[in-house]
């Protein structure tokens, strides 16, 4: 039996901003269907990672690859080639995301949010996209929101909108960036339950979170970064419990 | 003065010496200066009033109303006004087109990453910010001077079509130019910054959906930076309908030139500028009103409600006026802001 595709595959990746290296030689492998969440220290280059992987950041160095096709090039020969605006796109289109601060287009309506990118994007129906907008809405449990504009939301309600705009695209990756760091305690709950249930449904998801209990439940694998590498990678249970770093023992023990 | 005693939370303001419920009344402070700032303003007023309506004044040995009213609304409706009120509009909306077309390309340009693509943005922006509009109307005018014949075709190479410049270049259509393009460059400025006003992460999020350059910048980012652009559009907007005035100087019959040409033959000089004058307000209170309505559409999603139009708010007024005489409001099923 040959092993399948995997989801995600980082080798040797690097990117700098500037003089400071954000990521410093990432190997990552996600299977499909697996949960891998990303934990460290603000800076370590989790969310630039993330950002990596759907090429809203160019990789300075090394392979990223997203289902066996590389993320932003096209190899040829020795070289790579920067793939064209609208071939990025697609490949885009194909990994949903889900950010910090939820950036719902505030200029329209939460049905609109979820709808659009893929009436422009991929061309669907507007009919059906809109059909399945509310059963996606009415899944994250906000059926009677469909109306509502972002700011009349509350942040929980706004980060599942968000989840239910990346969900409409019908993605085969989903990325989390830190989705519960902006919102109060008590919301939380609910955004962990609809990315609960996504996992359970088999999505391949990668998280950035600080949500330990989330990792550790959820999580079919948990990668602790620090300063631009993965300095550790195991189960979830086994890395927070029986950290072997003294990196990853130093931060776990500020956060546990 | 009594008043009603109430319950201690109903009067919290109470001075701390009276016991509670005592009802002592709170004294608000006095403002002596406001009564007399009224007063002046009000003899002012009357000043005023008494001056464009009773008070009369002799001119060649006869006495006449100090304001020629009828003057005024004999010129007001007459034929060669209102053709120079066209020509004005006309030269506002068209100039005010190119000017908002041309400015959000050059917008766009200016944020582009090209240097040579920014740089040429900015250098247009410099030359027509930096020299005034009257010049920029004059040179157009006279643009025959140094582009004898307009030419299109290949450059260097074959032509199709040559025109006269001096003929093809109509006054109008120098005016157009000169105002159009001068307008542009603020308009530039203005749509810049409503773009830089839309947070990054919206640009990030239709990036992750999939979405391209094109698409995300007319989406998503134009309609949330038209919140920031239109009040200074509207500006802009009424500042052209004034400007335009100056295409008199290029021999434009636009109302300036109108009323000039009139009080020219009769010498009613000022009662005719009070005629121009009269229709620019009339104009420019169209305008503002025209941009109340819009940015209260670009609100949308914005403001958690919506302010209110002149009419909601005069239907909430006669609901409160209703129920203040304990009448059922005839549109009490509404809602007190109706959803636009």
């Amino acid at each position: 039996m040959t092993e399948p595709t995997p989801m995600v595959e980082a080798r040797n990746v690097r990117k700098e901003y500037g003089r400071v290296e954000a990521l410093r030689g990432i190997d990552l492998t996600v299977a499909p269907g697996e949960v891998c969440c990303l934990i460290g220290p603000s800076g370590s280059g989790k969310s630039t990672l993330l950002r990596c992987i759907n090429h809203l950041e160019k990789i300075d160095a090394g392979r990223l690859s997203v289902d066996g096709a590389l993320v932003g090039y096209r190899e040829q020969g020795d070289k790579l080639h920067e793939l064209r605006d609208r071939e990025i796109c697609s490949k885009r289109a194909e990994i949903g995301m889900v950010f910090q601060r939820f950036n719902l287009f505030p200029h329209m309506t939460a049905l609109a949010n979820v709808t659009l990118a893929p009436v422009v994007v991929k061309g669907e129906a507007k009919a059906a996209v809109e059909a399945r907008g509310r059963a996606l809405l009415d899944r994250v449990g906000l059926a009677d929101k469909v109306d509502a504009y972002p700011n009349q939301l509350s942040g929980g309600q706004q980060q599942r909108v968000a989840i239910a705009r990346a969900l409409a695209m019908q993605p085969k990756l989903m990325l989390f960036d830190e989705p519960t760091s902006a919102l109060d305690p008590e919301l939380v709950g609910d955004v962990l339950d609809v990315m609960r249930a996504l996992a359970n449904d088999g999505m391949t998801m990668v998280v950035v979170t600080h949500e330990m209990g989330f990792a550790r439940q959820v999580g079919d694998t948990l990668a602790f970064m620090d300063a631009g590498v993965i300095v550790e990678r195991g189960a979830p249970g086994d890395v927070l419990s029986h950290p072997q770093e003294e990196r990853t023992k130093a931060f776990l023990a500020k956060v546990l | 003065m009594a008043r009603p005693s109430g319950t201690p939370e109903d009067t919290p303001d109470q001075a701390p010496h009276g016991p509670p419920g005592s009802g002592l009344r709170a004294v608000p402070v006095r403002h002596p200066g406001r009564w007399v700032v009224t007063a002046v303003i009000a003899v002012l007023a009357a000043m005023f009033v008494h001056s464009i309506t009773i008070s009369g004044l002799v001119r060649n040995g006869k006495l006449q109303p100090r304001f020629q009213w009828r003057v005024i609304g004999q010129y007001m409706l007459s034929r060669p006004v209102l053709d120079g009120l066209v020509i004005t509009i006309e030269l506002t909306v068209i100039a005010m087109v190119i000017g908002i077309v041309l400015g959000v390309v050059l917008a766009t340009m200016r944020l582009s990453p090209n240097p040579l693509v920014s740089g040429a943005s900015w250098l247009y922006i410099w030359f027509f910010r930096g020299t005034p509009v009257l010049v920029q109307l004059l040179f157009w005018y006279d643009v025959a001077y140094l582009y004898p014949t307009v030419t299109l075709g290949i450059p260097f190479g074959p032509a199709f079509l040559h025109l006269n410049a001096n003929t093809a270049v109509t006054p109008f259509l120098a005016a157009i130019f000169g105002l159009g393009l001068n307008e542009a460059a603020y308009m530039a400025e203005i749509v810049r910054a409503g773009i830089l006003s839309v947070d990054e992460g919206q640009t990030d999020a239709a990036k992750a959906l999939g979405m391209t350059r094109l698409g995300t910048m007319r989406r998503i980012v134009l309609p949330q930076a038209m919140r920031v652009i239109i009040p200074p559009m509207g500006n802009e907007t009424i500042s052209m309908l004034k400007t335009s005035s100056l295409a008199s100087v290029i021999t434009v019959l636009e109302l300036l030139q109108a009323v000039r040409n009139i009080y020219s033959r009769t010498y009613q000089t000022v009662p005719l500028l009070m005629v121009a004058s009269f229709w620019y307000l009339a104009l420019t209170t169209v305008l503002t009103v025209g941009q109340y309505y819009l940015e209260r559409h670009f609100a949308q999603g914005a403001l958690r409600q919506l302010p209110p139009t002149p009419r909601q708010r005069m239907r909430q007024w006669a609901q409160r006026a209703h129920a203040a005489r304990g009448e059922p409001p005839e549109g009490s099923v509404r809602r007190p802001t109706a959803s636009p």
